[in-house]
C-alpha cells in the first residue's frame, strides 16, 4: 500500500506573544500512514495531537520538517485546495463548521467552492447524504438535528469532496453516548466500504480501541505507535502518560495483579467476558 | 422556550405564490410599491387593494396573519392619521370648534393614507411570507450581482447575510443557556427595577460575544478546510429558474399597475 501521509522530522512552535516565550508543541514527529489505514490518536491534553491534525491539511505549516500528504508538500501554496480535497478535516462542535441552513446546501458547500457543475454536485451530495444515513433530512434545518446527526452532516460534506482521508478531530467529544455510536459507526463504514484512510482524534479509549492502530502522543512526541492491543498491554507505560486503558484491559490488569491467569491483550468486552468465563471453568474444574 | 422561535416569519407551504421565482417576487413586489406610491387617489389604491387580496388569496395565507403584521404599526397609523385630520385644511369644512377645524379634505388624505401603508405593509409581509429567509437571501445576492462589476462585495455581503441566519437559532440557544447558568449563579435578570436588568444584561453578553468570536473563529477555518475562496469560480446547488409562470405573474403585475394609471386619470377627468 502506498503512503497516504508522510511526516518527517516535524516540529512547530506557536509564534512568540509579546511576553510570551514560542512554546514548541510538536518536537520532532515522524509518522507515515498508508493508503486505508484507520489510525487513532491519542494523547493527554495539550499533547500536540489537534497541532498535528492542523497540520495534515495546511492549517498549520511546520516551522522545521515536512509534511505530505498524497504527494503533495504541505507548504506548496499553490497546491492548497487540492491537498485540503484530498484531506478532509471534521471538527469537535458540529455546530461551528456547518456553513447553511439547508442540510444539502452545507453538503455541498465545498463541491460550490470548487466549481463543481451543477449535476455532478447534484449526484455526489446525494450520494455522501445517504453514505452517512442523513439522506431524508436534507431539506431539514441543522438546529432541528441532535448533535450526532449534524456531526454526520459535517462528514457528509466532507465526503462530497471525494477525498482519500478524513481526520476527525475529537469529533464524538460533544456528544450523547447515542450520537457517538452514530458517528463511529460512519467513520468506520467509510473506512472499510469506500477504503478512505481514517485519522481519528479521540480520547475515548474505547473508540480507540476499534482502529487498526494507535499512536500515542506524550509531550509533543510520539511515545507509542502499535496495533491497539499491543499499545494497551503497556498498561503502566500507558498511565504514566496520564491516559487511561479501556476499562476491560484496566480489569484484566487489575486481576492479572491479584495473581489471576489473565491474558493482558484484552481490548473487547467479548474477550474480556470469554477470559473471565473460562478462568471461573478452570477454578471449578480444579476445586472438584 | 426560546428555541422555537422562528427566523423571519417564513410560513412553509407550497402555493402558487411560493413557488414563484423569488427573483421575480423582489421585483413583484417593487413594482407593487411604486404602485401604491404613484396612484394619488382613492380609485387607484381600489386596484392595489384588490391585486393584493388576490395575491392573499393564492399564497393560502390565513388573512389574520397580515391582521398580526399591521398590528404592531396601529398605533403609529392612528396618530398620523390623526394629525392630518387636524392639519390638513381644504374642502368643506364638517366641524369646528374653537381652534379645531375638521375638513373633508383631511379625512380624504387620513383615510387614503391609512389604506396606503396598510396595503403596502401587507404587501411587503407577502413576499416575507412566501420566501425563507435563505431563498431571499440569495435571490438578493443574484439581482445585485451586476454590481460586482463596481466592485461592490455582492458575494460577501450575501455570504455574511446567510451566515448570520444560519447561527440566530445556535445563538438563541445559546443565549437561553447562559441564562440559566447565570441565573443559577444568583443573577437577576427578569427582576429589579431597569437600571439593574440592564446592568445584569451584561453577564450574559458578554460570554455570549466572546463565545460568538470562537465559533466564528472556528467557522472560518472549518470553511478554509473545505476550500472556501471567496465568491470567484463558484456553482451552486440552489438553482434558481425562472418558468413561465413567473413571467406571467410579472406580466399581470405591471398590468395591473398600468390599470391603476388609466383609472386613475379617467377618475380625475370625470370628478371635474
Amino acid at each position: 500500500m502506498e503512503n497516504i501521509i508522510e511526516i518527517s522530522g516535524l516540529h512547530f512552535s506557536y509564534p512568540a506573544d509579546d511576553g510570551k516565550e514560542a512554546a514548541e508543541v510538536l518536537k520532532g514527529i515522524d509518522l507515515t500512514i498508508k493508503e486505508g489505514e484507520f489510525v487513532a490518536v491519542l494523547g493527554h491534553n495539550g499533547s500536540g495531537k489537534s497541532t498535528l491534525a492542523k497540520h495534515i491539511n495546511a492549517i498549520l505549516l511546520p516551522t522545521e520538517g515536512k509534511v505530505v500528504v498524497g504527494g503533495i508538500d504541505t507548504a506548496d501554496e499553490a497546491r492548497i485546495f487540492e491537498l485540503r480535497q484530498c484531506a478532509g478535516m471534521v471538527f469537535q462542535n458540529p455546530d461551528n463548521q456547518i456553513v447553511s441552513s439547508v442540510v444539502e446546501e452545507d453538503v455541498a458547500f465545498a463541491l460550490e467552492n470548487l466549481g463543481v457543475p451543477y449535476e455532478e454536485m447534484r449526484r455526489r451530495v446525494d450520494d455522501a447524504l445517504k453514505a452517512v444515513n442523513m439522506y431524508d433530512y436534507r431539506q431539514h434545518s441543522p438546529s432541528q438535528l441532535s448533535g450526532g446527526q449534524k456531526q454526520r452532516i459535517a462528514i457528509a460534506g466532507i465526503i462530497a469532496m471525494q477525498p482519500r482521508c478524513i481526520i476527525l478531530d475529537e469529533p464524538t467529544a460533544m456528544l450523547d453516548p447515542q450520537g457517538r455510536k452514530e458517528v463511529m459507526a460512519t467513520i468506520r463504514r467509510m473506512n472499510r466500504e469506500q477504503g478512505i484512510t481514517i485519522v481519528l482524534i479521540t480520547h475515548y479509549m474505547d473508540e480507540a480501541a476499534q482502529c487498526d492502530r494507535v499512536v500515542v502522543m506524550d509531550k509533543g512526541t510520539i511515545a507509542l505507535d502499535d496495533t491497539p492491543r499491543e499499545v494497551f498491554s503497556h498498561v503502566e507505560r500507558v498511565m504514566e502518560i496520564g491516559l487511561d486503558v479501556p476499562q476491560v484491559t484496566e480489569l484484566a490488569w487489575e486481576l492479572r495483579k491479584a495473581g489471576c491467569d489473565i491474558p493482558q491483550d484484552i481490548i473487547t468486552e467479548q474477550e474480556c467476558v470469554e477470559a473471565i468465563q473460562k478462568l471461573f471453568a478452570q477454578n471449578k474444574a480444579i476445586s472438584r | 422556550m426560546l428555541r422555537d422561535v422562528t427566523i423571519g416569519q417564513y410560513f412553509p407551504g407550497n402555493s402558487l405564490i411560493h413557488r414563484l421565482d423569488p427573483r421575480f417576487k423582489i421585483v413583484i413586489t417593487l413594482i407593487y410599491i411604486l404602485m401604491l406610491f404613484t396612484g394619488s387617489n382613492v380609485v387607484c389604491l381600489a386596484v392595489g387593494a384588490v391585486y393584493t387580496l388576490i395575491a392573499i388569496y393564492l399564497s393560502r395565507i390565513p388573512l389574520k396573519m397580515f391582521w398580526k403584521s399591521v398590528k404592531p404599526l396601529l398605533p403609529f397609523l392612528l396618530i398620523t392619521a390623526l394629525l392630518n385630520i387636524l392639519l390638513v385644511d381644504s374642502g368643506d369644512v364638517v366641524f369646528k370648534w374653537k381652534f379645531l377645524k375638521i375638513t373633508t379634505g383631511g379625512i380624504n388624505i387620513s383615510v387614503f393614507m391609512i389604506i396606503r401603508i396598510v396595503l403596502l405593509i401587507m404587501g411587503s409581509s407577502l413576499l416575507t411570507y412566501t420566501t425563507s429567509p435563505i431563498t431571499l437571501t440569495d435571490a438578493i445576492e443574484r439581482l445585485l450581482s451586476p454590481l460586482k462589476l463596481l466592485k461592490f462585495p455582492v458575494h460577501e455581503l450575501a455570504m455574511m447575510m446567510s451566515i448570520a441566519l444560519r447561527f440566530v437559532p445556535t445563538l438563541i440557544e445559546e443565549t437561553d443557556k447562559i441564562m440559566s447558568a447565570q441565573k443559577a449563579r444568583g443573577a437577576e435578570i427578569d427582576t429589579g427595577s431597569f437600571m439593574t436588568r440592564a446592568k445584569n444584561m451584561i453577564s450574559i453578553l458578554v460570554p455570549l460575544f466572546i463565545s460568538s468570536f470562537r465559533r466564528a473563529d472556528e467557522l472560518a477555518t472549518a470553511m478554509e478546510c473545505r476550500c472556501y475562496n471567496g465568491g470567484e469560480g463558484r456553482t451552486r446547488l440552489r438553482q434558481l429558474k425562472a418558468a413561465p409562470r413567473d413571467v406571467v405573474a410579472l406580466i399581470i403585475t405591471i398590468m395591473f399597475y398600468a390599470a391603476a394609471i388609466a383609472v386613475s386619470i379617467v377618475y380625475k377627468q370625470l370628478t371635474k
